[in-house]
């Protein structure tokens, strides 16, 4: 199942855009557009982390 | 001469002399030159996988996106990160087949899997002829650092010929060994400078990275968000998508895949190259700084320099320039490789199959000056803008990712035949496409405004996938009866 979890990353970049694509309101100090997608990079690298922890073809598994 | 050229002309001579020193105690025979004998580390793995970050292309391009674009800049962020998540899973297992199959070249990779040496001419071409926009984008941005960074004292075509001179020189001598030293440096020396000035200028000039945006936001309402029509949501979507799926298809970076000493480096970089590749946010800032500081820029591209030149002293402007001329020389030096490796390899040795393997490797080295200079000559008669022949050269290399994905099924249904006329009939739709300026919407000018908008490299792609297919499922029986052939043989 842990596979599934990279889905993730495609739907905050390509399926939400439509709905993020906007200037305000600004977080951090950024339009909202950028924001998202700065939040969009931080949470693939955490799914990746997290998948390589969970696949065992990296802790000597199969 | 000033004190910023003198800085400039120092980084260069260091490079070269890195690039040279590379080669110490090391036998250059093809596998060396090309792949570094299978035995990087996770560190120099990391910076050649994260080389395409950092490049002319993110340096010059991405500021001058940000300058004369606004919000579609943002995609470059978006095709990265999603790369990495495919690398995940597909590095690893071209790195595998790669180890087995002794393989040197992209080219191989589909010569082996398809059995078929005129496929691999046929993806040779490509690579080499999408590569080619590609270093002249390299060049063109050496020939602006240099000669914005040195204040005009040198002119941009004298600058592309001494940086082609110096790349050339310690390509031939130390090949990949040569590009991977330089990097270290190169990426060191960007990480400083771009989070330096990306934090510096807009609290220089506005106070802090809101009011920039929100001033920019005043002067031109919508400029950071994607527009209704052109670089819409639909554009970002397509060209995300597309850039993504090509990424790891150009040739010199599939083949740097088999310079890893593991299969696990692979898997450990994607997790933070996403992370690594947000500095680029530092380079799309001080491209937005100069919206309102540096404005009626006709190429948007020269922004971070002009920019530059107005806030710092001279001897920083030659820093800059100094990281600038490596985005350009490394990732230059790699190209340059990758295509004479090619040429040699898969095109030359297919025709005159007696050349031997030393031939090979003494030819690649002696391909490099002359594809150098037809980069040259591209780069001196060019006038197209940094991403724009960065997107033409993804939309040709992309047209390899049906057939390379479908090669690593357990059940690939693809024959040679089709993935041979899948090829080809993609790369001509792009090049018809990018020779005749269509779009989608001149094609289909009564579709809704959305896809009209849709990147041209998907058409391209989606008329590879269907003749692939047709031509797949036309020729099963075909390769079966061969097979037969040779058992019975």
């Amino acid at each position: 199942n842990f596979r599934w979890l990279a889905i993730i990353p495609f739907i905050f970049m390509l399926c939400v855009i439509p709905f993020v694509n906007r200037v305000t309101p600004y977080v951090l100090g950024m339009p909202f557009i950028l924001f998202w997608i700065v939040l969009s990079v931080v949470v693939t690298s955490i799914i990746m982390g997290l998948i390589y922890k969970l696949d065992p073809v990296n802790h000597g598994g199969d | 001469m000033n004190s910023a050229l003198l800085i400039i002309f120092a980084f260069l001579l260091f490079s070269l002399y890195l690039g040279l020193r590379a080669k110490k105690g090391k036998q250059m025979d093809l596998e060396q030159w090309t792949v570094g004998g299978r035995g990087f580390g996770p560190i120099i793995i990391f910076i050649l996988m994260a080389g395409e970050i950092y490049t002319t292309f993110t340096f010059l391009g991405g500021s001058g996106w940000a300058y004369g674009k606004g919000g579609p800049t943002f995609y470059i962020l978006c095709y990265g990160t999603l790369a990495y998540v495919i690398s995940y899973w597909m590095l690893p297992a071209v790195w595998k087949y790669a180890k087995e199959h002794n393989l040197m070249s992209q080219s191989d990779f589909f010569v082996t899997k398809y059995k078929s040496p005129a496929l691999g001419v046929l993806v040779s071409l490509v690579g080499v002829i999408a590569l080619v926009p590609y270093l002249v984008l390299q060049l063109t941005g050496l020939g602006n650092i240099v000669s914005e960074a040195s204040y005009g004292s040198v002119s941009p075509t004298l600058a592309i010929w001494i940086g082609v001179i110096v790349v050339t020189i310690y390509v031939m001598v130390s090949g990949i060994h040569g590009s991977a030293w330089t990097a270290v440096v190169k990426d060191s020396m960007i990480l400083v400078i771009v989070l330096f000035m990306g934090i510096y200028l807009p609290y220089h000039y506005y106070g802090g990275f809101q009011p920039m945006f929100m001033a920019i936001d005043n002067a031109k309402p919508g400029f950071l968000a994607l527009p209704s029509k052109g670089l819409s949501v639909s554009w970002f979507i397509s060209t995300v998508l597309l850039t993504a799926l090509g990424f790891y298809m150009w040739p010199h970076f599939f083949a740097a895949v088999y310079s890893a000493k593991s299969e696990k480096e692979f898997r450990k970089n994607s997790i933070f190259l996403p992370l690594y590749q947000l500095v680029l946010l530092f380079v799309f800032f001080v491209g937005f700084v100069a919206v309102l500081q540096v404005p009626g820029l006709k190429n948007g591209d020269l922004s971070l320099l002009r920019l530059s030149k107005m806030a710092f002293p001279t001897w920083f402007v030659g820093i800059i320039g100094s990281a600038g001329l490596l985005t350009a020389i490394v990732p230059g030096s790699m190209i340059l490789m990758a295509s004479a490796t090619l040429i040699a390899k898969n095109i030359y040795k297919v025709f005159v199959p007696s050349t031997t393997d030393q031939q090979v490797a003494t030819l690649a080295k002696y391909l490099v000056p002359i594809i150098a200079l037809v980069a040259v000559f591209f780069t001196l008669i060019g006038g197209k803008t940094i991403v724009t022949l960065l997107l033409m050269g993804y939309s040709l290399v992309t047209q390899l990712f049906p057939a390379f994905i479908f090669s690593l099924m357990k059940n690939n249904f693809v024959t040679k035949q089709g993935a041979f006329a899948g090829i080809l009939a993609g790369v001509l739709t792009v090049g018809l496409v990018t020779v005749s300026n269509i779009t989608v919407g001149t094609i289909f000018p009564s579709l809704p405004q959305a896809v009209k908008d849709l990147n041209v490299g998907i058409i391209a792609l989606i008329v590879n996938i269907v003749i692939m297919a047709i031509v797949s499922l036309a020729t099963q029986g075909l390769n079966v009866n061969e097979s037969n052939i040779q058992h019975a043989k």
